[in-house]
């Protein structure tokens, strides 16, 4: 287990830096940041001292490494937008999406595993097929036209919900809806499948021929085993999950990262752009890697040699 | 209430069917048979001839498309047909154990073998966790596993077949069965060590006074640790008797074949050929008249193929299931011996 | 089946937008606008779908936004599916070292979010049909890859490879000839899959304003532009969104189907 850990922990580190790099690489694609923060009437006396100000008439790898060794330090420089740090923007956001995100992913568990191990007992019956009906509704919907739905529904027709902001649980409730939506085909199908497949192995032939319960079996013996491709999966949902809230933290609103990351690409706001790209990328690398252990961990063949 | 005569288990007529595309498999076709308190059963065929859907069947552990029909199905004098599901699973385990062929696969890799006989008592007894792991422990050591303590820890996959075997072995005792099952709990695992395990179960079983119903396709085994045995074709019993009899004096041409093709010391002559039987096993599917073993007999006739054949016995405990006459049979083999 | 039929439906109409549609889709009457579908009662026979805010006929667009979906679909299919297909064969069939770059290389493109980097790269660069096109073509191989990498490895192990290679065939051949033609139906099936994919991320893209640009008529741009008129003329969204989820919805089908008939097991 130890071996395993460690070498997840030095491919998540490498992948780390890569990430990183690239995203800071996102910066020079376009012509030339320093006559994009200028703008049309900067002079040319105006971009080169803008250079100078933001450090960027120093060498590449320079600016590089200055920035990794100051992001390390939680200091991603200054907005060019909104003239403040931008970590402390980020401080702001960044617990908003991670609870979206949070909510999502335990809404999608809370329903498709049950949704899974029933349809696996009852393979063809009625709840099979609306769970599998269900599975391919929620793979083909745009997320941005559910959620739009969702408003005109139940907050035009019935006014339920509201419809944008933070200020309270209620404003949760739709988001969390649409976003953990799209999780749910994947984690649905896969505890069906694995829980198939187990339920046909020997050892749940050796709990019956010992007398055990179905309850039992199904709980103690059988999930034990298919859960655990089901827990890796959930991880890497909560990390697209990051990616997804671009688009429904601005139909509703909500002032998360994504929203940030939005507003902050239309407004050429580099540095707040990096930092968000390399934040999500270390959240998801984070989570594959605690992903990666934990199935380690729950399967014993891996953790105890 | 105790069945006629005081027989652990009673079958009668026992009929499994498995609904295929081609129509209804016929598993097991009307078996009878008995078992008596501790006595060994060897319940002997090749693959397919049902055996191991017999075994299932007791234990109403078949798949869920299979159907089960008995006239009779006693154990212990409580009637297993219908039973409840609730009240099967209370037998099984506790009285009634069962230990399969495949031992790298028969265990829960995800919890310590510790744990899963302890599950096995926990089902059926009401004990402390330290009874259970004291038992658990006393029966590792039963089985012949040394080191138990720290083997009651480890996780399946940190051991061997034979070691594995022994462990579902030990787990099939926890609650003391009456009777226990063996459905080719040798053939998965190294010939060196099927001798060990056989001689196990049969000590296993003196001591702890079990009956035993051995299912093999291999006859050495039979003629080594079984009392009884019936042999088994296309779901039917063609012959049962004490071992002895029907090894000195087999009557079904299938069960002669099947002697006849392996060497028997002290029997066959040096240089002598070794018997085959040609043909292959029928499938049992749809509708079925006459003995199936038909295509396949040197001395089979006429009517071989429109009647079927009941089984007669021929002394207490000897009997066949075929149309030919025991009598010519006797002087047949006279001459030979000669 | 049912996928299939849809899918074909679609893209015929895509094709014959230009004959089907009865107005030009980019043609502007302010003087008519937000005028009602015909389900409102108010149809004027020669604009069945409606007008958006500034006029246009909704119809129109329709169809031609299905030219657009339908054209990204295909084309970043086709780019993600050769980079990624090229990237798994490679590390399927050599294994050892080559194999850990690429798989190091597959890793790395999972740990970005693509979205938003999709985002950031479009929203820098300007957004365009092409360049959505390419965007998307060069990040959305990493099905492509780790399903094509297990297929070749499956493969790699039977024994005609060693058998074609004793009988001196370059790598390049067996790659082509004895692995390519086995994990078809493999491929197919993520083809689909990805093509549903890059139509709702260029739905999103376009959506938030950072894909197709106005006036071209994408339907995720057209969700985007009604979307301030969502209380009073819904129709403006549901068209285009339902639109969308007919049109991924009949390729998830032809996708599972051609699964379901190749590789049943999968299911």
């Amino acid at each position: 287990m130890l071996i395993y850990t460690l070498k997840r922990l030095a491919l998540a580190l490498a992948v780390t830096l890569v990430v990183s790099a690239l995203s800071f690489g996102l910066l020079y694609l376009s012509s030339d940041p320093a006559s994009a923060i200028g703008g049309e009437a900067a002079t040319d006396a105006d971009i080169a001292n803008i250079r100078k100000i933001y450090g960027l008439d120093r060498p590449i790898h320079i600016q590089y490494l200055t920035w990794i060794g100051k992001a390390l330090q939680w200091d991603f420089g200054m907005s060019y937008y909104f003239r403040l740090p931008v970590s402390q923007i980020m401080a702001t956001r960044l617990p908003v999406t991670l609870i979206l995100g949070f909510s999502a992913i335990v809404f999608a568990l809370v329903f498709s595993i049950p949704l899974g191990i029933i349809a696996a007992i009852r393979p063809n019956s009625w709840i099979d097929r609306t769970a599998l009906f269900l599975s391919v509704m929620g793979q083909a919907m745009p997320s941005f036209w559910l959620g739009l739905m969702l408003i005109v529904v139940l907050s035009v027709w019935l006014p339920l919900l509201p419809p944008s902001g933070t200020e309270g649980w209620e404003y949760f409730v739709m988001p969390t809806i649409v976003l953990g939506y799209f999780a749910m085909p994947a984690i649905m199908r896969l505890t069906r499948a694995g829980m198939m497949e187990v339920l046909t192995s020997d050892y749940i032939r050796t709990a019956r021929a010992k007398g055990l319960l179905s309850g039992s079996i199904l709980f103690k013996h059988a999930l034990r085993n298919a859960i655990i491709p089901v827990v890796s999966v959930s991880a890497v949902q909560f990390g697209f999950m990051l990616g997804g809230s671009i688009v429904i933290e601005t139909v509703f609103a909500i002032q998360g990262m994504g929203y940030l990351a939005w507003e902050s690409i239309k407004r050429s706001d580099f540095p707040t752009v990096q930092a968000v790209i390399l934040v999500f990328a270390v959240i998801y690398i984070v989570l594959t890697l605690l992903a990666d252990l934990l199935n380690g961990w729950l399967d014993p063949r891996i953790r105890v040699t | 209430m105790s069945g006629v005569g005081g027989h652990l288990l009673e079958v009668e007529n026992l009929y499994v069917d498995i609904p295929i595309p081609a129509g209804d498999l016929h598993a097991v076709r009307g078996i009878d048979f008995m078992v008596e308190k501790g006595e060994t059963l060897g319940l002997v065929g090749e693959s397919g001839c049902g055996k191991s859907m017999t075994a299932l069947a007791l234990m109403n552990l078949l798949p869920k498309t299979a159907r089960r029909k008995a006239a009779r199905l006693f154990f212990a004098g409580k009637d297993l047909n219908g039973l409840q599901e609730r009240e099967m699973a209370d037998i099984r385990g506790n009285r009634m154990s069962m230990i399969f062929q495949e031992p790298m696969t028969s265990l829960n890799p995800s919890y310590t073998i510790g744990n899963q006989l302890a599950e096995a008592l926990f089902r059926h007894r009401r004990v402390s966790r330290s009874e259970a792991r004291e038992r658990a422990l006393f029966l590792l050591e039963k089985v012949g596993i040394s080191a138990a303590e720290s083997r009651l820890g480890q996780y399946p996959h940190q051991l061997s077949g034979g070691i594995r075997q022994r462990v579902m072995m030990a787990m099939a005792l926890m609650c003391d069965p009456e009777l226990i099952i063996a459905d080719e709990p040798t053939t998965a695992l190294d010939v060196t060590i099927q001798a060990q395990i056989l001689h196990l179960l049969r000590d296993l079983q003196r001591e702890f006074q079990m009956a035993m119903i051995l299912i093999t396709h291999d006859l050495g085994i039979v003629a080594r640790v079984t009392d009884r045995v019936a042999v088994m074709y296309a779901g039917q019993i063609v012959e049962t008797g004490m071992v002895r009899d029907v090894f000195n004096r087999p009557l079904h041409p299938y069960t002669r074949g099947l002697l006849d093709c392996i060497p028997i010391p002290k029997k066959t002559k040096p240089g002598e050929f070794l018997g085959s039987i040609p043909g292959m096993v029928p499938t049992p599917v749809g509708h079925m008249i006459g003995c199936s073993f038909r295509n396949r007999c040197a001395q089979a006739f006429e009517t071989c193929g429109s009647q079927d054949p009941e089984m007669r016995l021929i002394s207490a405990s000897h009997g066949f299931r075929c149309l030919l006459d025991p009598e010519k049979l006797f002087r047949k083999d006279h001459a030979r011996n000669q | 089946m049912i996928g299939g039929i849809t899918l074909a439906v679609i893209t015929l109409l895509a094709l014959l937008a230009p004959v089907l549609s009865p107005h030009d889709p980019y043609t502007q009457s302010l003087t008519t606008r937000l005028s009602k579908p015909f389900w409102h009662g108010e149809a004027t026979g020669s604009h069945p779908l409606g007008k958006d805010h500034v006029g246009r006929d909704y119809l129109s667009r329709l169809l031609y936004g299905a030219r657009i979906s339908l054209l990204i679909g295909f084309c970043v299919a086709l780019i993600s599916g050769v980079i990624g297909t090229a990237l798994g064969i490679v590390g399927g069939y050599f294994g050892g070292r080559v194999d850990m770059v690429i798989t190091f290389i597959i890793t790395l493109r999972l740990s970005i979010p693509f979205v938003l980097v999709a985002v950031a790269v479009v929203g820098i660069v300007g957004g365009s049909l092409k360049v959505v096109i390419i965007v998307l073509g060069l990040l959305l191989w990493n099905r492509f890859a780790v399903v094509m990498r297990s297929a070749t490895q499956q493969i790699r192990n039977q024994d005609y490879i060693p058998a074609a290679q004793a009988v001196g065939c370059s790598t390049l051949r067996i790659l082509l000839s004895e692995i390519m033609p086995n994990i078809m139906n493999s491929l197919v099936v993520v083809a689909t899959l990805e093509m549903a994919n890059a139509i709702l991320l260029e739905a999103a893209l376009s959506f938030l304003g950072l894909g197709v640009q106005p006036p071209t008529p994408s339907w995720g741009l057209m969700v985007s532009e009604g979307k301030d008129f969502l209380f009073f003329e819904p129709w403006l969204i549901s068209i285009p969104g339902t639109a969308l989820f007919l049109l991924v919805l009949a390729i998830n089908l032809v996708g599972d189907g051609i699964r379901d008939v190749t590789a049943p097991e999968n299911r």
